[in-house]
């Protein structure tokens, strides 16, 4: 693993038991190939490939993160040997573009879609990037932290026009709960 | 000379999303030669709620109540899962016995999915009375779940550091309408003298006989198997590739169950076998759930036993996680802060990211949890197995009638909660 990782100009650390290797975005595509292909690491499985949205990240509401804005996280599975690892990759903030997987296993093409549906991450090389889980239509990337959990538009059906018809959103956002971040050995760990 | 050549062309055509066969809102473009599956193109997100989006907006404890309502068919499973991504951050240990009660109402929650499972399924392609007889012993379960939870469905039982509350001494009873005695409501009320545990210790005991009456019906059915055997084939390679998890990579010979592989909670403690199946096709997966369910009647019993000689807490000791007892409330001052700051502000959770997952039901139940070390989630991604079975969909169905893909989206155990999210 040591090797792949010097290979690929890629970071290993473990973070709760579990091997996080965190690579660059040019590298990404081979370093996931021979992750798979390498026979001391057999991953066969994609499990999960999701994409997080840093832009508020430790920050409480309003305030922006220092971090990059966008991180595509890919969690592997052998199950010859029964081991699991994490890459993560960093996007660009303007041109979140990361290529596409689907080569390497076939359960990245839904992923993948779902990944452009909801962070608009544009996966280059992917057969058919098209919404997945959003209405036909809809404009905007729901899970960016600068959308609204109300969104932007309601919909109803209209009595007269004998059809659906969509709105802007009527109502507020409102926070019931506060986020709050807690200095260190506030949570139950330390206590 | 003139040619003329028979026009053949290839039909395009909808299916759902209000189809009962589409087990929930599951909308198919598929393109058709004849009766034959050129290609499908499954539209999905009809379902979708934002639900990873919500949790990121409440306190942790908040988004319980969600997980429940992803894979509405095995609910505490999802539960458990979210739970453990929690406690591994705060780096919780849970009291023995809360382990082996979230291990029993996992099981439960398979026999239940399983249960929902065989029904869907069989009547899908046909063969109407087994449902009836599924929906007899889920009756049963829900009942357990109600008198440990409270909710026949959506229970919020799992909380981190442990459970909501022990397991109840006593089960609900039937009442009779008129309020007289009458030999049906004491028919019903069989078994329900005990405890929750001796009802269901009493289920145990009836429900291998129930499965073999539902193996009755379809097991060496002819119709069944002219439906199933040999559709929808998957070799072991193919099961890898697009991520299956669960019975649908057992189906095809892979020996991968995350309760014996990883083993969570006390799994490693229990006696069970792993069922497997050889060609890959409908008729094995549908073996292999039956002897799961057979399997899970056993760990149930194994729990059983444990349970009844060993109380003991089912809740860490840590009032940051813990409400307070409601007596301890209006003594002790400190309590009732305790109360007031877990029911407002939440608890914090340090910095970090993990991926937890349990074997549930239908595969591997997953959470991919980032907190930032605040009261509520960063983000949180759900892994859900129907999700990668379902985008196989095409790949499983090219080739096949119109009527095959029926028995392969029942075969695959499609809930469009956990799909959409």
């Amino acid at each position: 693993m040591e090797a792949i990782a010097n290979r690929y100009e890629a970071n290993l650390d473990w973070e709760f038991a579990e091997p996080n290797l965190t690579v660059g975005v040019s590298n990404v595509y081979d370093c996931l190939l021979a992750l798979r292909d390498d026979p001391q690491l057999v991953f066969e499985q994609l499990i999960d490939l999701c994409a997080v949205d840093y832009l508020q990240y430790g920050c409480e509401s309003g305030q922006k993160s220092s971090k990059k804005r966008y991180a595509v996280v890919y969690h592997l599975l052998s199950v010859t040997l029964n081991y699991r690892m994490r890459v993560i990759t960093w996007l660009d903030d303007d041109s979140p573009y990361a290529p596409s997987i689907v080569n390497i296993w076939q359960s990245a093409n839904w992923l993948e879609r779902e990944a452009f549906d909801l962070f608009g991450i544009i996966f280059t090389g992917h057969p058919d990037l098209r919404r997945l889980l959003t209405d036909y239509g809809f404009v905007g990337h729901p899970f960016r932290k600068d959308f609204p959990v109300s969104g932007h538009i309601e919909m109803r059906y209209d009595e007269m026009k004998k059809r659906v018809v969509y709105e802007p959103v009527t109502i507020e956002p409102r926070v019931t709960v506060p986020r709050i971040i807690r200095d260190e050995g506030y949570s139950g760990r330390d206590s | 000379m003139k040619v003329t050549v028979a026009e053949i062309r290839n039909y395009t055509m909808n299916f759902g999303p209000q189809h009962p066969a589409a087990h929930g809102v599951l909308r198919i473009i598929m393109e058709m030669d004849g009766e034959v599956i050129e290609r499908l193109d499954p539209h999905i997100g009809l379902l979708h709620r934002g639900t990873e989006k919500l949790a990121e907006t409440k306190p942790f404890n908040h988004s319980i109540g969600y997980m429940d309502r992803l894979d509405y068919v095995s609910m505490m499973c999802n539960e458990h899962a979210y739970v453990l991504a929690i406690e591994k951050l705060l780096g919780l240990e849970v009291p023995l016995r809360a382990q082996y009660i979230r291990v029993l109402f996992d099981e439960v929650t398979r026999i239940l999915n399983h249960l929902m499972w065989i029904g869907a399924h069989a009547l899908d392609i046909g063969a109407m009375a087994v449902f009836l007889y599924a929906f007899r012993e889920r009756e049963d379960l829900l009942d357990c779940y109600e008198a440990a939870s409270g909710a026949r469905m959506h229970a919020t039982y799992y909380r981190p550091g442990g459970v909501y509350r022990d397991l109840p001494n006593k089960m609900p009873k039937y009442e009779s309408r008129d309020g007289k005695a009458s030999s049906k409501t004491e028919e019903r009320n069989r078994d329900r003298d005990g405890s929750m545990l001796d009802f269901l210790l009493a289920f145990t005991d009836r429900f291998p006989a129930c499965i073999d009456e539902y193996e009755t019906l379809l097991t060496d059915n002819r119709i069944w198997k002219q439906r199933t055997v040999n559709i929808g084939i998957v070799t072991p390679e193919d099961a890898m590739q697009y991520g299956f998890s669960g019975p649908m990579l057992r189906g095809s010979g892979v020996e991968w169950d995350l309760r014996k592989k990883q083993p969570y909670e006390v799994y490693d403690q229990l006696d069970f076998r792993v069922p497997l199946g050889s060609t890959g096709d409908c008729y094995d997966r549908y073996l292999v759930r039956v002897e799961e369910m057979r399997q899970s009647n056993l760990i149930i019993k194994q729990c059983i036993r444990w349970l009844n000689g060993h109380p003991g807490p089912v809740m860490v000791d840590n009032p940051k996680l813990a409400p307070p007892a409601r007596t301890e409330m209006k003594q002790d001052m400190e309590a009732l802060i305790h109360h007031f700051k877990l029911f407002t502000e939440g608890y914090s959770v340090p910095e970090g990211q993990v991926y937890t997952a349990v074997e549930a039901p239908k595969g591997e139940f997953g959470i991919f949890l980032v907190s930032d070390g605040a009261n509520k989630p960063y983000r949180v991604k759900i892994r859900a197995p129907g999700f990668a079975h379902l985008s196989a969909l095409d790949a499983m169905s090219r080739g096949h009638m119109l009527a095959d893909m029926v028995a392969i989206i029942g075969t695959q155990d499609v809930v469009f909660g956990e799909i959409d999210r």
